[in-house]
């Protein structure tokens, strides 16, 4: 038995878990940088722009700082990044030019092993940038409540949301010209889901199509967990991403099927 | 001769020109895959910036507005505008100098379908840069009328910042392109972006003013080449910039810009020439 039948256990979809940890151990620089960008996003805009926006009414009213708002904001944006960058591009080369998942089928794995174990390397992958994000918080002082530990199972919970619905879409992509949509809506995402300004900026009748965003439901959800700002409707963040996954992971897992196995 | 050879078109006055500068075929070729997928290309490189400049100029400008009356003495959305308009360019210009440039030598290979004509490799290198000029002059004009629109330019040397944005995006063009074609693999190229790219785009006086950088940090953003650019564009949209402060920035980039086509040249005929 080889150790990583050992450390990951006998299930299949594990195997494919194994495989990217293995391709990516020789390109870790390319890995360990995917870190970088939102920390770069928290200095540039938290600490630097914050300075120049002061502080903004926090839950209950009190006072936060502008960085202590960003930051769990680029928690869960580096959750969806780590996420989606797994489920759209490398898999999209993957299915369609590296023919890795045709090698994998030939092997006792189903297709539901391949979706399951891209979801879960993607979902690994979003846990470990969301624990140095959080190790980064807490070194700044930018964890005030206990509740922040429960901010990592929240980012692997946007991860799974993320990565099941970026898999889903993928498998309807034709070629990388279409992956201009995929940056087509993530900017925005990123961009205009409360993530740099609190949804009382926006015109009433947009606030709403905020609330729908996905990445929106994650940062309130990191928020809160963050600021200790606990209430029932962290119920309904955690449900929306859930579902929103788990209706990705079966498309995915059926289209897959029929393209891979026709 | 039994066997005319047919005339395709009549000699326009571009053959004419491009028959004295063989570059300008390069950059048609560009231009003529270009028009295949202009509408998505087109859409996502107006559109990124304008999404930039609506959130953070409008949005978060409005809670530096609420906090303090200015920014170096004009509103938020005023500052950042042509930090957007400089970054935008210098993130365009790296991603299409440094894929692209290795498919054309490694991937796909046209760059040397290209000088197997009487192109020459200097011309492929120069015939791109010309490309991504002509592509940088469009997004930049058109994020130029919206600013203004939206109130983010208040002086008329505003039209400046469209040259002053593509100078910009050749700094940046010009050494990335020779960089990558030199190279035999894409694994660095992700590195570039995320250890050099994203970090000039945010600390380059593009979302606040350098001085709020620590002590030690300040003299490493003068030495970005971004930095230049974004005075440069801040100084045209703003009307407050100094002839000697534009010459001096202007002078960096160029200098920058004519060292990248010396060493563009030099790796683009070790790989192309015959």
């Amino acid at each position: 038995m080889s150790t990583a039948v050992a450390m990951l256990g006998p299930r299949r979809a594990l195997r494919v878990v194994e495989h990217n940890a293995r391709a990516y151990l020789r390109m870790w620089p390319v890995f360990v940088s995917g870190f970088l960008e939102p920390a770069f996003y928290l200095f540039s805009i938290g600490i630097g722009v914050g300075e120049l926006v002061g502080d903004l009414p926090g839950p209950g009213g009190s006072p936060i700082s502008y960085k202590l708002f960003v930051a769990p904001a680029m928690l869960a944006t580096s959750a969806m990044n780590g996420a989606v960058f797994d489920t759209t591009f490398n898999f999209f080369f993957h299915f369609k030019y590296a023919k890795t998942y045709d090698g994998m089928l030939a092997t006792p794995l189903s297709v539901r092993d391949v979706a399951r174990g891209e979801l879960t390397w993607a979902m690994l992958r979003c846990g470990l940038y969301a624990t140095a994000f959080l190790v980064t918080m807490w070194a700044l002082d930018l964890t005030p409540s206990g509740w922040s530990v429960l901010a990592l199972p929240a980012a692997l919970l946007i991860g799974f949301g993320f990565g099941g619905v970026g898999m889903g879409l993928t498998t309807y992509m034709r070629s990388f010209v279409d992956f201009e949509y995929v940056t087509l809506a993530i900017v925005p995402l990123f961009l205009f889901s409360a993530t740099f300004f609190p949804l009382s900026q926006y015109p009433a009748a947009l606030e709403w199509v905020v609330r729908i965003s996905p990445l929106y439901q994650g940062v309130a959800l990191e928020r809160a967990l963050i600021l200790g700002d606990m209430g029932p409707e962290l119920l309904l963040h955690t449900a929306y991403l859930g579902a929103v996954g788990w209706f990705g992971l079966r498309v995915a897992g059926r289209r897959l099927g029929s393209l891979l196995q026709p | 001769m039994t066997d005319t050879a047919p005339v395709i078109h009549d000699r326009s006055a571009f053959d004419a020109l491009a028959e004295a500068v063989p570059m300008l075929r390069v950059a048609e070729r560009e231009a003529r895959v270009w028009r295949r997928f202009w509408r998505t290309s087109a859409l996502t490189s107006v559109l990124m910036p304008l999404l930039f400049l609506g959130a953070m100029g409008v949005g978060l400008g409005g809670l530096v507005d609420d906090n303090r009356s200015s920014v170096e003495g004009v509103d938020y959305l005023v500052f950042v505008a042509p930090g957007i308009l400089a970054a935008t360019a210098m993130q365009a210009a790296a991603g299409e100098s440094l894929w692209p440039v290795m498919a054309g030598m490694k991937w796909i290979g046209t760059f040397h379908a290209a000088a197997a004509t009487p192109v020459s490799p200097p011309d492929v290198f120069g015939g791109r840069l010309l490309w991504i000029a002509a592509r940088h002059a469009m997004t930049a004009s058109a994020f130029v009328v919206v600013a203004a629109l939206l109130g983010a330019i208040p002086s008329p040397w505003g039209v400046l910042a469209v040259p002053a944005a593509v100078l910009t995006g050749q700094a940046f063009a010009a050494p990335l392109s020779a960089y990558a074609g030199g190279q035999d693999s894409d694994i660095p190229f992700p590195l570039i972006m995320r250890v050099g790219i994203v970090p000039m785009f945010l600390f380059s006086g593009t979302f606040f003013p350098v001085d709020q950088l620590p002590d030690w940090l300040e003299p490493v953003a003068w030495v970005s080449p971004l930095w230049h650019g974004v005075e440069l564009c801040r100084g045209a949209t703003t009307g407050s910039l100094g002839v000697a402060s534009a010459a001096g920035h202007t002078a960096f980039l160029v200098g920058i810009v004519a060292g990248g086509c010396w060493w563009g040249a030099r790796t683009f005929t070790a790989r192309l020439a015959p």
